[in-house]
């Protein structure tokens, strides 16, 4: 049988492995060789269940959006991320983590942040855990994203700027690369996606997988049925679509659809559409669709969800896009941003402008009456506030 | 023999210097070349500039974000080297993150580098089973050495598989960081030093990272057979432009 998981390798068909400067491969290597034994181990589960239900809030609900439904004829079930503590998917991964760090007698924990969501979730199990916590996060995010540099900072990490490059994610992943290489020993990478050198992707994939072993389990509730007929999920990264198609990947009557940024339009020159744009190449250790270059150099992307623009994808993602196993699309800024209204005057619920993405997606796509779609609404609109404001002139 | 293996079997200590191309003007890497030769310098690294140059410190990558907007590409570097071995005879080496060369194509690569006479080269992002499993053939079959790293957290079986894999000589990063300068070397530097002296290995190794001045040279060549010298020539590079290259060269000389 074909899989859609990781092989020995760590690699998902052409892509993933592992592109690293010799000064981190003893830290890579000690991962790989840990990763599956530490998580898979009875200790680590209890505890890591125990404060997803605890701490984190975990099962999130998964909700019947009844007007939702209604208005575009099908049975829409959201996947309630948004209601974890600290308000996104993200701290399922960093929970991990942190209790793997420990495991590993690590002693200081890194982070990158775009946005400031992953920063701020990796803050928070630092607090928990009393680890000292340093956050890259780009020049211009940190003017861009000054209430997640103020929660941060509040939780006690320190968070340092990118001032190389474009200033932005990208570089603030290179930087916290290059403090591991200076930081060899005592120090944990917690990477906030599912990129990066293997084995982070297939790790931060089986940590966030606890969101579709819910889906599973609360559909069969529902629906009496494991499987829906249709998951959708935004991708910058793609950590939330990981963990929402993870346990449907081999499960081909499942259709997965992702949706990527489109920015100003695909071709605009202002896009994060990495599927559509990119082609492929290396970026952070890991082989998979990037947006670059001719001449491959990264090139810088855009959306107006600070979480989306990332210039690749996931290894998984790529792998995913170049089999077909899931349907790419991608929406606009001005789409997006209609769908979080949307989803707001329907259901109450203010969505992150990165899940508005994935709810775009219901007028794209045509479903039947009776299929029942799951939509990961990975984060709440907190932080986009100001986003929202500034577009609608609230 | 290639170049590098020649240099090797000589008598002294080698210098071997790293500059970005494209930088500080698009035009400098031929003027550069053929000042670092004249002022004596063994061997030179190439740097092929990338937008995201991982192992590199704030010199190197500021050095590179220039070049990049100078207009250096992989292309362009070709056609300034076109015809670099009428003017330039010691060993030159392609030191580069792997992407742009992956987008270049890496036979094509590879046959651009025979064509123009480059002896080796140095691709940090390039894992050596990776590099075994899928390039060597295509690198020997261009006469190409490829340089490996080897670092103090590498362990002693790796280093021996490392060696083994090797042609040429071996890169000795001096310490656990990213490149740049440091004033001086601690014990801890020393004793790697030692250990990996006392290894025996089959490839001289070449020491990089944090090598800057005379007495850092000194230190880092007292048992590797040679040093290289990144950042600080760079710095050398942003003050002077290529001015003054050989008083930079004897500066770093004056104690042998």
């Amino acid at each position: 049988m074909t899989t859609h998981q990781i092989n020995k390798k760590g690699y998902y068909g052409e892509y993933g492995g592992a592109y690293i400067p010799e000064m981190l491969y003893p830290n890579i290597d000690q991962l790989k060789e840990q990763y599956l034994k530490i998580i898979g181990d009875a200790s680590f589960q209890e505890e890591y269940q125990q404060l997803l239900r605890d701490y984190v809030g975990r099962p999130t609900p998964l909700y019947f959006a009844n007007r939702l439904s209604e208005k575009y004829n099908t049975k829409i079930y959201l996947k309630r991320e948004d209601l974890c503590h600290t308000g996104a998917h993200k701290v399922n991964n960093t929970v991990g983590q942190i209790l793997l760090a420990k495991r590993l007698g690590k002693k200081r924990i890194i982070a990158e942040t775009g946005a400031g969501q992953h920063g701020v979730a990796t803050a928070t199990v630092c607090a928990l855990m009393g680890m000292p916590c340093f956050v890259y996060m780009g020049e211009i995010d940190m003017k861009r994203q000054a209430p997640n540099v103020a929660r941060m900072k509040m939780l006690g990490a320190e968070v340092i700027p990118s001032t190389s490059g474009s200033k932005t994610l990208k570089d603030a992943t290179n930087d916290a690369i290059r403090d591991w290489i200076n930081n060899p020993e005592e120090t944990h990478y917690i990477i906030g996606s599912v990129v990066g050198p293997h084995p982070y992707p297939d790790m931060v994939a089986r940590l966030q997988s606890i969101i579709s072993q819910e889906i599973k389990l609360q559909l069969q509730e529902k629906e009496k049925r494991t499987q829906p007929d249709h998951i959708i999920a935004c991708v910058g990264g793609g950590s939330n679509a990981a963990g929402a198609f993870y346990h449907y990947l081999d499960e081909e009557n499942v259709n997965l659809i992702a949706v990527e940024a489109a920015g100003k339009g695909i071709h605009s020159g202002e896009s994060a559409a990495t599927s559509q744009l990119g082609n492929n190449g290396i970026i952070h250790g890991s082989k998979t669709l990037l947006m670059q270059s001719k001449d491959g150099q990264i090139t810088e992307p855009y959306s107006i969800s600070a979480g989306l623009d990332y210039p690749g994808v996931g290894p998984m993602h790529a792998h995913l896009f170049s089999s077909k196993r899931a349907e790419f699309l991608s929406v606009t800024d001005d789409q997006a941003m209609q769908a979080g209204a949307e989803l707001t005057k329907l259901e109450g619920i203010i969505p992150a402008i990165e899940s508005a993405h994935a709810l775009a997606a219901l007028k794209q796509k045509k479903f039947q009456p009776d299929d029942v779609v799951v939509i990961n609404l990975s984060g709440r609109g907190d932080k986009d506030l100001e986003t929202y404001m500034k577009y609608f002139d609230l | 023999m290639n170049r590098i293996s020649h240099k090797l079997q000589e008598n002294k200590k080698l210098l071997s210097i790293y500059f970005t191309a494209g930088y500080p003007q698009l035009d400098d890497t031929k003027t550069i070349l053929e000042q670092l030769e004249k002022s004596g310098v063994d061997l030179v690294e190439i740097g092929l500039p990338f937008s995201d140059p991982l192992a590199d410190g704030p010199t190197i990558q500021a050095s590179s974000t220039k070049a990049l907007k100078n207009g250096m590409t992989t292309e362009k570097l070709f056609e300034q080297l076109e015809d670099i071995r009428k003017i330039v005879s010691i060993p030159l080496i392609i030191m580069g993150y792997f992407n742009p060369m992956l987008q270049y194509g890496i036979e094509k690569f590879c046959k651009k580098c025979a064509e123009i006479g480059i002896d080796g080269l140095i691709i940090p992002d390039l894992p050596m089973e990776v590099y075994i499993e899928e390039y060597q053939v295509i690198f020997q079959q261009y006469g190409l050495q490829n340089i490996f790293l080897i670092t103090p957290q590498t362990s002693e079986k790796r280093i021996r598989q490392i060696d083994e894999a090797s042609e040429g000589f071996i890169y000795m990063v001096s310490s656990a960081s990213i490149t740049g300068a440091k004033n001086s070397f601690g014990d801890a530097q020393q004793a790697y030093f030692e250990r990996i002296d006392q290894m025996k290995l089959q490839h001289p190794q070449i020491v990089g990272f944090g090598i800057g001045n005379a007495k850092t040279f000194e230190k880092a060549t007292q048992f590797a057979k040679g040093a290289i010298i990144g950042s600080a020539f760079i710095k050398h590079l942003t003050e002077n432009g290529t001015q003054n290259i050989n008083s930079f060269v004897d500066q770093i000389r004056k104690s042998n």
